[in-house]
């Protein structure tokens, strides 16, 4: 009998798996079109614009516009760049986008092959997506390209450890790897209420992970002017985007799923829990454009320092709070204070990263003005002893 | 149908082998290397052990390819992408002779009946990791935590001596 192993199943349902494949490419297209709107017009809002308004009513032709626009450029490749290198690059990042949509439900009906190792199956795929970044900046033969190819690297795989322990942290709550199981485990309660600081690190460790701001290091236009991207341009360059906008839905997705119940909701149930799915995910993604309109990037060594001092050994934190929880059988609200003790732990340390530099700005001036004050009443003393 | 994809995979998994050995480019060899260990992980679905094939392209697919990529650019292999055979070949070369003296007769020894194919469940494979099997899995992590030190203490007296 014909079977695809991975999948284990017959004929027909490889038949409906195609199907449902299309419909994902349809479905996370039109998705990355909304998305590239939302984004111009939410950020022209919080930067007192208008944002596009010409290209049909509120500009909701304007990604169209745009796809257009990209994909009539000329695509120029580089004559010193490896040209194979140079060509399977956005493939590798494109193609890892959507194979992780595969496993990621929408409702309990809406996914195209639910997987029992779902969550491993993500996070495994999502850093094959890396190597396409890195291919890049290396395949362009540029200097800038290299360079945000080599922070790619050491950005997305020193936060790659911290997305895996909270994932495995919730997995231990849900007691399945199985996304479906996840959110049947949450009919109760969200998981939001009982590990607020696996949300915390799992959302700004996905923002690292999609380079969204303030983790735009790789590709920072004002330092390495496009990082692993500077080389390409037309539709090379619009696969990048493309996979850019659906990891950063797949993200919110799983922030949703994860944390904040996925399609469980009031008034509306079965299929029509998709529409619970869909503004919590267009929720966390308007706090995702929220926070690039109003963060400054930060530096790479500011970055690797977070990862790698505050995030991963919090991230280790909730996996071991959460295991005392489930050993012990404690009653929920026990995690939910210890978490939030892990958080109030991370608000202190960043507030403190970031008073810090003002308070000593403050102290150099201060004692500025007092070293003026003291020249000056020296310089009176001086012209009136005259 | 399984057999079909088998030969493919073996294809890939040897052709890439051979890409990392013959090619001149550094990053060539990398990514025939990745090549070929997906396909490994390929098998791995063919033989119905998918955790083992996620862990295949999480570890090897990823991670490693990345790392090796990453130390290959921030050395000079960057600078001199051309490399060539040096005088420890003949070593390497008896080296996988006898690798493959080994296996080959082990698996002509050991028929596997391979109709038995069946992916065990993840949950009882972690319950034998971490009961049955839980000395020697704590011994593999203290390995890779002495290596982990070890490359910490490496680089540290590099920098102070430099």
């Amino acid at each position: 009998m014909l079977s695809i192993p991975i999948l284990g199943v017959s004929l027909a349902d490889f038949g409906w798996i195609v199907l449902g494949l299309m419909a994902m490419f349809g479905a996370l297209s039109g998705i990355v079109l909304s998305l590239t709107w939302l984004e111009r017009k939410v950020l022209g809002r919080l930067q007192r614009r208008l944002g596009p308004t010409r290209t049909g009513p509120m500009g909701l032709l304007q990604p169209i516009a745009d796809s257009i626009k990209l994909i009539l450029k000329e695509d120029i490749v580089p004559s010193s760049s490896e040209k194979a290198v140079f060509w399977a690059a956005p493939l590798i990042v494109v193609i890892s986008a959507f194979m992780i949509w595969v496993t990621i439900p929408g409702t309990h009906a809406a996914v195209v092959k639910n997987l029992d190792l779902g969550l491993f199956y993500i996070i495994a795929f999502a850093v094959v997506g890396i190597l396409g970044l890195v291919l890049a900046g290396w395949g362009s033969a540029n200097k800038y390209g290299t360079l945000g190819g080599l922070r790619a690297a050491a950005q997305l795989i020193s936060y790659e450890i911290p997305i895996i322990m909270v994932v495995v942290s919730v997995a231990m709550l849900a007691e399945s790897l199985d996304i479906r199981e996840v959110v049947n485990g949450q009919s109760s309660y969200p998981y939001l209420a009982v590990q607020p600081l696996g949300l915390v690190i799992f959302f700004i460790a996905g923002l690292a992970e999609v380079g969204r701001t303030p983790f735009d290091i790789y590709f920072a236009e004002s330092e390495i002017v496009g990082g692993p991207f500077i080389e390409y341009s037309g539709a090379h360059w619009s696969v990048f985007f493309l996979a850019e906008y659906i990891n950063t839905f797949a993200i919110a997705a799983l922030v949703a799923l994860l944390f904040i119940g996925g399609w469980a909701g009031p008034w509306l149930s079965g299929n029509w829990g998709i529409v619970w799915f869909l503004i919590k995910a267009y929720g966390v993604v308007l706090v995702i454009f929220w926070i690039r309109g109003t963060l400054p990037r930060l530096r790479i060594d500011q970055l690797m320092a977070f990862a790698w001092k505050v995030m991963v050994p919090l991230s280790f934190l909730t996996v071991v709070i959460t295991a005392i929880y489930q050993f012990y059988d404690w009653p929920a609200w026990t995690l939910t204070i210890m978490s939030l003790v892990g958080l109030v732990a991370v608000a202190i340390i960043i507030f403190r990263k970031m008073v810090g530099p003002a308070n000593q700005v403050a102290e150099v001036w201060a004692r500025q003005q007092a070293l003026r004050a003291q020249t000056a009443a020296t310089e009176q003393r001086t012209t009136t002893g005259q | 149908m399984s057999w079909f994809l088998f030969i493919l995979l073996a294809v890939l998994t040897l052709g890439g082998g051979l890409g990392v050995v013959l090619t001149r480019n550094v990053v060539h060899a990398a990514l025939a290397l990745l090549l070929s260990l997906i396909a490994v992980a390929g098998v791995y679905l063919v033989l119905f052990a998918e955790f083992l094939a996620l862990v295949q392209v999480l570890i090897y697919g990823g991670a490693v390819i990345i790392v090796l990529l990453f130390a290959i650019m921030l050395t000079r292999g960057s600078e001199y992408p051309r490399i060539s055979d040096n005088r420890q070949w003949p070593l390497a070369a008896l080296a996988a002779m006898g690798v493959l003296g080994v296996l080959i007769p082990s698996f002509l020894i050991n028929s596997v009946d391979n109709t038995k194919a069946q992916s065990p469940a993840f949950t009882d494979l972690a319950n034998s990791l971490f009961t049955r099997w839980a000395i020697p899995f704590e011994i593999a992590s203290l390995v890779l935590l002495v290596a982990l030190i070890g490359a910490i203490i490496i680089a540290r007296t590099g920098r102070d001596e430099g």
